[in-house]
């Protein structure tokens, strides 16, 4: 793929490490990816895959017990590695902003969710009271909350599950970021509030051409709100690709065997195919690749040589010896 | 009112009598009141028909506040219904004697949600299951316990030899066997699974639910399969139930209601529910819900549903409808549902 | 999932309290030390030096502590009024106070947990009827409770000890209750239930073991002051009759020699303030020690 204009966000060999009692645990290891200006990578894996954290990573905001160990972060072409909390801080909202699983817990209970929308404008914008409150007010009626004017002056509580995630992506898009990086956003709401969430995102994101990182557990959310995909398993990801080529022909045993544990919607759907095992333990990964002991292809190879992200197709990359045969439905028949 | 949904399933399935009845059932919660003052009530289940047949697995689907919880509550007798019956075999739970009640315990088992805190944190996996024989003695000889312990987990997919650990020292996944094995020692007849899968990663909730289906196979056990992850209901359950702030909307086979979903909420859910297609544009009419649920302390008038609902009319408020079959194929509580949603 | 430990050097329950003993800090090791101290010169100091409340010794009178006595023996910590040894006086108080204590503390503990579990667990009236007597209760000083009530029955030990329970099982009761109530609606809980399982073994088997932990801690500081309180009785002459030693009424005693015989009320005042300030120690090391347990 060529390119001609700097990505938006460049991530390149990331490495992040927690201390623990047994020794370095590493979450994140060798992960690389791109988001370009108005698309949605979907960050997508099981719990304790490392997606939270790598999220973390890009916004400097790293666990107490966990270090960035290695690899390059740019944005905008501007390496961010090593950069001061103040330095951060001013490119947290201003560039890059973030929205998580919980908004009850990310909104100060003890003020008006106007006053926490105003407040941006007010301490990054230096806008006044009255105008500050104005530019609140637009951007809830754009985020969809109803009776806006209004409800300015009450209180987080006050909101529903879904009206306080829409008050939270009102805070972030408030001071225009480039990068929106959305952690689970919908994983607490029900399937209705979820889908009206998505929609939001989604609007919200094609019209200012926003680059997004949606961090979901939910290959259904996936498909429905990404451009591209990364599945990650262990701390590294699996593969990388758009989200035809994924869901279509998945290039790693691991994404494949996502697909078809989760039950369809529709048509008959037959017996679900698990994935027998369980994730390794992040302290003592297998040797050789870290999916090899609950893989139904693995051979000796996988047991031995650990897989090195390549590319497989033009913008596709999998960790996979035999990504080929994945892709092209040598072992499991027509999906 | 729950005549015509309770005979419509009977002749759906033949006529063997149902495990378990709920005859309009109605759970209401006392709210803590100020000083001196008693709390408002509220109808957490607001007059609810259904019935589970031996060998069954009925869904019951529903986001949260709709009252399917509070339905499995009430069935194993955590909380009091306020009125209607829940008869299992025919017997009306609430009218038993406490001893025969004791006994009609270990036919009905519930598997919670939350693997983390649904089993005694003091108590190894083979006390947890001993303690089932303790309670109902005479399922189990005692000097076979150990054996039993260990083929129930066997049975479950544990290994054996992991009878002596707690449960903090099994994953997730591991621990829902483990509630599995625990329900299983009293060999019920229907296994009420509460959002039992909800917590677990996909790769692992494709082994429980695979586990289940098993175990429906071998030992012919019914569920009654509560949650609000609408594949994964498809994907288990014979019957499916919609329901909405405390009452059933709309019943029926699984293929009739997920191919002719006649209710507006059924298609809003159904339409809503992401899933591994969604990539493919177009294809699918996307209904997207305006509005939250309203407060179950004060529930709109006549149709529940109708102060979201895009086809509503004067009728609705007026009006609440009956779960009636009004030629979609199963019934439906609406005064307007469509036949085909295309 | 945590994976057990396997490199444990000393195996089993014991080695796991010899580790957990060596890890405290100093001050745990004086407090423990001490109240093993008191509690050994408790049950056996009376045998080594016996104390008789109706001997006197005219001769004896007031001698300060460390002179020979005209019997030939050493009074260590001096001698009263009467002529009576002060430290065989001070061992005999030290076993008044450890059974009063301890006898009220078990007492007014079974009391306070069946209360406190009936209240925590069951709710409704009882909860309300046992919530409300112990409201009432504490409202009023615990002391002039104790006063009244040891005045109305006489001085004897029993009914220093009746006393002091009737005051004391509150505190218990509110302690288990709190635990049961926040343990009553926990999952697990629910699951003993829909198996089936009655109310006594759910009280024992799931409540119970929740509230332990948070009564003993209890239990240990309310013996620290259980003991001023006897003491207190005593010296207001409500407390043991004349015929028992008690640190309370030797102190008494010796008020009005404050400026002369000043060891008279020194010594087991010093021995109620030590033995009391360890036991405190002891019960907020316990505290500490519980938290995580109360998690459970």
């Amino acid at each position: 793929m060529t390119r001609d204009v700097t990505p938006l966000l460049e991530v390149d060999d990331l490495a992040v490490e927690f201390d623990t009692p047994k020794g370095p645990l590493r979450a994140v290891r060798g992960v690389s990816f791109q988001v370009d200006e108005g698309e949605t990578l979907a960050i997508v894996g099981e719990s304790g895959s490392g997606k939270s954290v790598t999220a973390q990573a890009l916004l400097g905001l790293v666990p107490p017990r966990a270090r960035v160990t290695g690899g390059r972060v740019a944005i905008e072409g501007r390496d961010v590695t090593g950069l001061s909390d103040r330095e951060w801080q001013k490119l947290r909202g201003e560039r890059i902003a973030m929205i998580f699983q919980d908004p009850l817990s990310a909104l100060n209970p003890s003020l008006t969710v106007g006053y926490q929308i105003a407040e941006m404008f007010r301490r990054h914008r230096g806008l006044g009271r009255a105008e500050s409150r104005r530019r609140a007010t637009e951007l809830m009626v754009q985020v969809g909350i109803p009776d806006a004017a209004r409800r300015l002056d009450d209180h987080p509580h006050r909101f529903s599950g879904g009206m306080r995630q829409r008050v939270m992506i009102a805070i972030a898009l408030a001071l225009d970021p480039r990068l929106l990086i959305a952690d689970e956003p919908t994983t607490a709401l029900d399937v209705t509030v979820q889908a009206q969430i998505l929609r939001l995102l989604r609007q919200r994101q094609r019209a200012d051409r926003l680059g997004m990182i949606l961090i979901s557990h939910d290959l259904g959310v996936v498909a429905r709100a990404a451009d591209r995909v990364a599945v990650m398993y262990a701390g590294r990801i699996a593969e990388v690709g758009t989200v035809a080529q994924v869901y279509e022909h998945p290039a790693h045993p691991y994404t494949l065997g996502l697909m078809r544990a989760v039950p369809a919607l529709r048509d008959g759907g037959g017996p679900l195919v698990a994935i027998d095992g369980q994730p390794p333990d992040p302290t003592a990964p297998p040797a050789g690749c870290s999916f090899h002991p609950r893989c139904p292809f693995a051979r000796d190879k996988c047991r031995e040589v650990e897989p090195e992200p390549r590319e497989v197709a033009p913008g596709r990359s999998s960790a996979c010896h035999f990504a080929e045969e994945v892709i092209a439905g040598v072992h499991t028949g027509a999906r | 009112m729950s005549t015509p949904a309770l005979a419509e399933s009977r002749t759906r399935d033949g006529d063997g009598p149902p495990l378990l009845e709920l005859v309009d059932l109605v759970t209401a919660y006392r709210l803590r009141g100020g000083l001196g003052r008693s709390g408002a009530e509220v109808r957490a289940v607001a007059g609810v028909s259904l019935d589970v047949r031996a060998g069954e697995t009925v869904g019951l689907v529903g986001e949260s506040g709709c009252g399917k919880s509070t339905i499995a509550r009430t069935i194993v007798g955590l909380v009091r219904p306020s009125s209607g019956q829940v008869l299992f075999e025919g017997r009306d739970l609430a009218a038993l004697p406490a001893r025969e009640l004791r006994g009609l315990r270990q036919d009905i088992q519930l598997v919670f949600q939350d693997p983390y805190a649904s089993l005694n944190p003091r108590m190894t996996i083979a006390a947890l299951i001993k303690e089932a024989w303790r309670i109902h003695p005479g399922i189990v000889p005692r000097d076979r316990w150990d054996q039993e312990v260990r083929s129930l987990l066997d049975r479950v997919g544990l290994r054996p030899e992991h009878a002596d650990r707690y449960p903090h020292q099994f994953s997730g996944g591991q621990r829902q066997r483990i509630s599995i094995a625990r329900a299983l020692a009293v060999r019920p007849r229907l296994i009420i699974c509460d959002e039992a899968v909800s917590a677990l990663d996909v790769s692992v909730r494709a082994q429980i639910l695979n586990l289940l289906d098993e175990l429906r196979r071998d030992l012919g056990v019914a569920y009654l399969f509560i949650s609000h992850d609408l594949g994964v209901v498809h994907h288990i359950c014979d019957r499916v139930a919609v329901m909405y702030l405390g009452k059933i909307v709309e019943i029926g086979s699984k293929e009739s209601v997920y191919l002719r979903p006649s209710h507006p909420y059924t298609q809003a859910l159904l339409s809503a529910a992401p899933s591994l297609d969604d990539w493919r544009d177009g294809g699918r009419r996307e209904i997207v819900l305006s509005g939250d649920v309203p407060s179950p302390l004060n529930p709109p008038s006549g149709c529940r549903f109708r102060t979201r609902c895009r086809l509503a009319q004067d009728r609705c408020r007026d009006e609440e409808p009956t779960l009636l079959d009004r030629g979609t194929g199963h019934p439906v509580a609406c005064h307007f549902p469509e036949t085909d949603p295309s | 999932m945590m994976p057990p430990k396997l490199d444990d050097p000393l195996p089993g329950r014991t080695g796991a309290i010899v580790r957990r003993l060596a890890g405290l800090p100093p001050r745990a090791h004086f407090a423990l030390g001490m109240v093993l101290l008191f509690v050994v010169a408790g049950v056996l100091g009376p045998l080594l030096v016996p104390f008789d409340a109706a001997a006197t010794s005219p001769p004896d009178r007031l001698l300060p502590p460390g002179t020979r006595l005209s019997d030939g023996a050493v009074a260590w910590l001096g001698t009263n009024q009467v002529g009576q040894d002060i430290l065989a006086a001070v061992l005999a108080g030290m076993r008044t106070s450890l059974t009063v204590a301890l006898v009220t503390v078990v007492v007014a503990g079974s009391v306070g947990l069946l209360m406190g579990l009936l209240a925590g667990y069951f709710g409704g009236w009882a909860d309300g009827i046992i919530s409300r007597l112990g409201d009432i209760q504490l409202a009023f000083p615990s002391l002039l409770l104790a006063i009244l009530l040891a005045g109305v029955l006489g001085p004897s030990m029993l009914n220093v000890i009746i006393a002091l329970a009737v005051t004391r099982w509150v505190i218990f009761a509110r302690v288990v209750r709190g635990s049961a109530l926040a343990v009553r609606d926990r999952e697990f809980v629910d699951s003993a239930r829909v198996m089936g399982a009655s109310h006594g073994r759910i009280l024992i088997h799931y409540i119970l073991p929740s509230c332990l932990p948070p009564l003993l801690v209890a239990a240990t500081v309310q013996i620290g002051l259980t003991m001023v309180a006897e003491a207190s009785l005593s010296f207001l002459g409500l407390g043991v009759p004349p015929s028992q030693a008690s640190w309370g009424s030797t102190i008494a005693q010796g008020r009005d020699y404050l400026a002369s015989a000043w060891w008279i009320a020194a010594a087991p005042g010093a021995a109620l303030a030590l033995v009391v300030v360890s036991i405190g120690i002891l019960g907020d090391l316990l505290r500490d020690a519980s938290d995580p347990m109360t998690e459970l």
